[in-house]
């Protein structure tokens, strides 16, 4: 096992309270595995992210472990965690559009950066690294305004990973891009995760028909709470919670036409983590709901590496 | 109804507006009673710029836009027949105030002395499935995404518009609310309101539009019946964008590599080839292409 998450829980401290955004999650990612991250806005997914990364001011670890590699990462501990970022742990974040310093060029940028790890800039792998995502070497010489929206997240994804992190956490890197750049984008990630640049990835994305397109297995979240995990085949034909399901079938394909078929989203909204309800989360909008989704569902393994947070499953 | 006809825009660029862009190339598409048409393009295809010059947000270039057969003139008696919804509800609506004020502003605006001005509020609520006691009197920040947009498009039916300009109005909304929004406009569309569906997602535009549009660099590729286009697309550029869509139940696969197309880089005349009936398209230059054997094409290079 490359990661394994034990019961995290992950707090935002506001005005009004604690926001229990990530509230007792846990789950494992194998070497050489990409987990697709799904949800909907307000779930938990960039939270979860961000927490295995650096947690900002306003996070506050409230329990749980994060184990990787077989040693466990100081994640409430921000100077005792920088260590390992970028070596161990790598985030490719949801504006990579502007992670870039505007006024170096690229290459004397990917040099500081590298200097301030400790770490001499090898030419000759950088250049092979660009090969691997399609980009010239020529950018290296250019300022990051000079290129294009996805030549830069792909630029980005060389230098989030130039370390060979064990684990590259994604956050939504293809959202702003047009679907023919994604499709490059996505299969780029997966090439390195193939030739090794990383040991195992977590792609978190809204759209889960991107996710199916790389990621080996599918964790969906809701209200800051684990729902279904599965292989990503399975998540998608064989989904066992009620809110997957629905999910999935509130998705529109090409083919699918209004007056031939017609989709229903989910009644209802997620409900507020600042004093979330007791018992199953997705309780309120769940058409399957009965008295014992009072009680909170455990996430259990109902077939192998088949998880799912729900009574009826 | 609405009716485009070689519409152009030139953007000038540069310190002194010395370079000329041309965001638009003469687009030509109607858009009819009860009708959804999809815009379909990447970013930078002109889409948005397209639906701005119905507005009248944007004066264009050359061409002309008529609605009704009258050239489009902004104004109030323009408004009360198109109006438009955008992609961001949260930027759209002012936080000071609450926001059911975009009703009462319209009624000070178009209809000053209407006595039954609750049951007309209440009447396109419940068209766009809202109850008035979870969106009245409550400010934006209460409420959702969803809400926000589907509040913005009860002003619209307050008006009794009869074309709609909806750019990317479902892209900030979650899966959960998005087929919601989309379904209400495929029911208002039943009562006869035309839309025009902007759009860079493939499977939503399908999804809803007899008719599809599709644009590249400000010019129309490939456009007719949903059905045709989607199930059969001749362009290259639509075969390409149509393979990168990831779906739920396939894995991608490769399309055929695109090249440029010809019929752009002679500067093509702006004219489609009627490939079959309700099916038109803007290459018929390129091997391969079905076009082609439909007209004796010019050879190419």
């Amino acid at each position: 096992m490359s990661l394994t998450v034990n019961g995290l829980q992950v707090y935002y401290r506001t005005l009004k309270g604690e926001v229990k955004a990530l509230d007792g999650v846990s789950f494992s990612v194998r070497d050489g595995e990409i987990l697709g991250l799904a949800g909907e806005s307000g779930c938990g997914k960039t939270t979860l992210g961000k927490s295995l990364i650096r947690m900002d001011g306003r996070m506050r670890h409230a329990g749980g472990t994060v184990e990787l590699d077989g040693e466990r990462l100081p994640i409430a501990d921000d100077a005792r965690m920088n260590p390992y970022r970028f070596h161990k742990v790598s985030l490719i974040p949801q504006y990579s559009m502007s992670a870039m310093n505007p006024t170096r060029k690229i290459g004397k940028m990917v040099g500081e950066l590298l200097r301030s790890r400790g770490v001499k800039l090898d030419r000759a792998d950088l250049e092979a690294r660009l090969a691997q995502v399609e980009l010239p070497r020529e950018v290296l010489d250019r300022y990051p305004i000079e290129l294009s929206g996805g030549m830069k997240q792909r630029m980005v994804m060389v230098i989030s990973t130039l370390l060979n992190p064990s684990l590259l956490v994604a956050d939504e890197i293809t959202s702003a891009l047009d679907v023919s750049t994604q499709k490059a984008v996505a299969r780029a990630l997966a090439g390195f995760r193939d030739t090794g640049f990383v040991k195992s990835m977590i792609f978190i994305t809204h759209d889960i028909s991107l996710t199916y397109q790389i990621a080996d297995s599918i964790m969906i979240m809701y209200a800051g709470k684990l729902a279904e995990k599965a292989p990503a085949r399975t998540i998608v034909t064989a989904p066992r919670h009620p809110y997957t399901r629905m999910l999935i079938d509130s998705l529109p394909e090409v083919g699918v036409r209004y007056g031939d078929k017609k989709l229903s989203g989910i009644p209802g909204s997620p409900p507020s983590l600042l004093d979330p309800p007791t018992g199953c989360r997705f309780r309120d909008r769940c058409p399957l709901a009965f008295d014992k989704c009072a009680e909170e569902p455990p996430a259990l393994e109902v077939e192998p590496d088949h998880f799912v947070a729900c009574w009826k499953a | 109804m609405l009716r485009l006809d070689g519409v152009t825009k030139v953007y000038k660029v540069g310190a002194f507006g010395g370079k000329t862009m041309t965001a638009v190339d003469r687009v030509s598409f109607d858009v009819g009673i009860g009708e959804v048409v999809s815009l379909i393009g990447e970013s930078g295809s002109g889409k948005s710029t397209i639906g701005r010059m119905i507005l009248g947000l944007v004066p264009s270039t050359a061409g002309s836009i008529t609605f009704d057969g009258v050239a489009v003139k902004p104004g109030k008696a323009y408004y009360r027949n198109v109006q438009g919804v955008f992609q961001d509800p949260f930027s759209s609506y002012n936080p000071v105030f609450k926001a059911d004020r975009v009703f009462q502003m319209i009624r000070q605006e178009y209809f000053p002395g209407v006595a039954d001005w609750d049951e007309r509020v209440e009447a396109a609520l419940a068209a766009v499935r809202l109850s008035p006691g979870q969106v009245l009197h409550k400010f934006p920040h209460q409420l959702s995404g969803g809400q926000l947009q589907r509040l913005l498009i009860a002003r619209a039916l307050l008006l009794d518009i009869k074309l709609l300009v909806a750019d990317e109005i479902t892209s900030m909304l979650d899966a959960s609310t998005r087929i919601d929004v989309l379904n209400l406009l495929a029911d208002l569309k039943s009562r006869g309101l035309g839309v025009l569906y902007i759009t860079h997602d493939l499977s939503l535009g399908n999804y809803l539009a007899e008719r599809t549009v599709v644009l590249r660099r400000g010019a129309v590729v490939e456009m007719g019946l949903t059905d045709l286009v989607f199930g059969g697309p001749l362009h290259p550029y639509t075969r390409q964008l149509l393979s990168a869509v990831p779906r739920l139940h396939a894995a991608w696969e490769d399309a055929d590599p695109v090249d440029t197309c010809l019929y752009h880089d002679k500067g093509g005349s702006g004219g489609l080839l009627e490939a079959e009936p309700g099916h038109f398209v803007a290459c018929a230059a390129l091997p391969g292409c079905r076009g082609a054997a439909v007209s004796p094409a010019s050879p190419s290079g």
